[in-house]
């Protein structure tokens, strides 16, 4: 299976990556090559199989609500790229 | 040299009776770690001043102490992968992204390395966010293997591999996705372990694949291995998936009772493309477990040839969600320049990541993505079914299984890189036990021609790391691999 130029910047974009115009057809390239190769499950059958999303039984993980103490908040900003030191600081989102 | 060349188990020994103190043992690791750097590249960070800092306090302490108090790892240095958090200490995942991250907590495997004394020395190279078979796609450059330089460790855990075996670590932690702890062990010679899912808390593990991910110890040899599963072991609260099963004494456990035990070996791994020496070796090493009176049999997994493939479908789709925090906003890296918050978005992560960690974010995009999930997603999980069930019906006759580690020795840096389907496909015989979340543990079984190690894997039920230490152990007696380069 190829993937088409348009393809590989669609999911580029829903990645929320950005590739320039050479690396468009370097993962264009790589990237139908992985799916050609991830092509071979559909040589077996798999009607009627369930899933396996999770490899352990679920298990009880509710626990007695005891409040404790969260991280602090200088440590939570302290790798903020941008803070003010109550918030993270992004690009305006709403439009005056 | 003499004494880095000790295990772990017996270091610590020394100093609880006090024959060596924490500051000398560590003075001399980093003496190693200085001399061996420069030409392996194991380290992104090297924790000194801080390790010396807390050497000098272990010194003083341990004078207060009787023998008996002195917790077991007291003043025993050990260096962590750089995707595990150790608190106020920096932790890049290999990545631009996370260059200047420094962690807010530790690990809860950390915190209880350091509740038995342990001194973090540093934090070991990896491949970008431990996605990779060699070690090669680290930002900080590529770790080379010890026994020859101009190969690679392996990978991810190739700057933990590699330190383990030139002794400029006494210890690693590791994590283990597809075979990140065993493949890179095997090709540098050392042991490594990968615990059962669950077995172990993953929290402050930075995720890749959240239901294949396990932390697990890189070592001298298997007792060392078990001592440090007995410490990171257990049920975490902050771990939903750390399972809530009894911890046995895996130490005590090494009763080097092997007779009676039933070995299975599974045809599908010994097929072709598999190096002949690598094959050869094991099957020795098989022949010896067989003279301590071990029954083996031939066994079928019949889906093997479909697992390489089931994990690249499973472990990007679960990579590229997990990696989605990576945004600019809380992670310390935001692109420059950038026209509104998407653009910010789209700049960080082009900017920040590497090409290996893209290609697997947009296949998981894509297998992802409406329309595709049923084709991809879902049957790969499918499959994922298959082959736990064909482990299933193996131990139902065998108690354990023995494959080659890896299909070769070593490879050249720049081998495998310009295919990424290649590289893919060095983790073939590693990337099952993951799927099936069962414990595994890969040993020196001896060299090829070049001089390069093999490694032999040994997997075990779930819960049951108990079997293949106790047998790992035996084997390591019996086979008595030198595991030292001349460096």
């Amino acid at each position: 299976m190829k993937l088409s130029r348009e393809e590989v910047k669609h999911i580029a974009m829903l990645s929320r990556l950005e590739l320039k115009e050479e690396e468009i057809e370097k993962f264009q390239e790589q990237l139908s090559k992985i799916l050609d190769f991830v092509e071979k499950l559909n040589e077996l059958n798999t009607d009627g199989i369930d899933p396996k999303f999770q490899i352990i039984p679920p298990q009880k993980v509710l626990r007695e609500d005891i409040p404790g103490l969260s991280l602090p908040s200088e440590k939570t900003f302290k790798n903020a790229p941008e803070t003010d030191g109550k918030f993270f600081i992004v690009p305006k989102v709403v439009k005056k | 040299m003499e004494l880095l060349n000790k295990p772990l188990r017996e270091l610590s020994r020394l100093i609880r009776e006090k024959e060596i103190k924490p500051s000398e043992l560590l003075e001399e690791l980093l003496d190693r770690v200085k001399s061996t750097e420069p030409k392996l590249n194991a380290y992104i960070t090297v924790c000194e001043e801080e390790a010396v800092k807390r050497a000098e306090i272990a010194d003083r302490e341990i004078e207060k102490l009787s023998e008996d108090e002195v917790p077991e790892l007291f003043g025993i240095p050990i260096s962590i992968k750089d995707n595990i958090n150790v608190e106020n200490v920096r932790m890049t995942c290999a990545s631009k992204m996370l260059e200047n991250f420094i962690s807010p907590y530790d690990a809860t495997v950390v915190k209880k390395l350091k509740e038995k004394g342990a001194i973090v020395v540093g934090k070991n190279n990896l491949d970008e966010f431990a996605m990779g078979s060699s070690t090669e796609t680290s930002y900080f450059g590529p770790t080379r293997n010890p026994w020859d330089l101009e190969r690679v460790p392996g990978g991810s855990s190739g700057g933990s591999a590699a330190a383990v075996a030139a002794r400029s670590a006494i210890a690693s932690l590791g994590s283990d996705t597809g075979g990140s702890i065993r493949q890179p062990a095997a090709l540098c010679g050392v042991v490594g372990l990968k615990p059962t899912y669950g077995r172990v808390s993953r929290f402050g593990l930075t995720a890749f694949a959240s239901s294949l991910d396990q932390i697990g110890p890189i070592t001298k040899n298997v007792e060392d291995a078990a001592y440090l599963l007995n410490v990171i072991s257990g049920q975490d609260a902050k771990d939903a998936t750390s399972a809530r099963v009894p911890v046995p004494d895996f130490l005590a456990g090494l009763n080097n009772e092997v007779k009676g035990l039933r070995a299975g070996l599974p045809k599908e791994y010994f097929v072709e493309g598999i190096e002949p020496e690598v094959k050869e070796k094991v099957l020795e090493a098989v022949k010896k477990l067989e003279s301590l009176g071990v029954k083996v049999e031939e066994i079928s997994l019949p889906h093997t040839e479909y697992a390489v493939e089931t994990y690249y479908i499973i472990a990007p789709a679960e990579a590229s969600s997990n990696l989605g925090r990576f945004d600019g906003v809380r992670y310390t890296y935001r692109a420059k320049d950038y026209k509104g918050l998407v653009d910010m978005f789209c700049k960080t992560r082009s900017e920040g990541f590497g090409d290996e960690v893209k290609r697997r974010i947009m296949i998981g995009t894509y297998t992802l993505s409406a329309g595709y999930y049923d084709a991809y997603y879902l049957k790969a999980q499918k499959v994922r079914t298959l082959i736990y069930q064909d482990f299933e019906r193996a131990f139902e006759s065998v108690d354990f299984i023995v494959t080659p580690t890896s299909p070769t020795t070593a490879f050249k840096l720049g081998e495998k890189t310009a295919d990424p389907i290649k590289m893919y496909l060095s983790d073939i015989f590693t990337i099952a036990v993951n799927l099936a979340g069962l414990p595994a543990i890969s040993i020196p079984c001896g060299f090829d021609e070049k001089g390069l190690p093999i490694g032999l894997q040994i997997i075990g039920k779930a819960f049951d790391e108990g079997t293949i230490l106790n047998v790992a152990n035996v084997l390591e007696k019996e086979l008595n691999v030198n595991n030292l380069p001349k460096l």
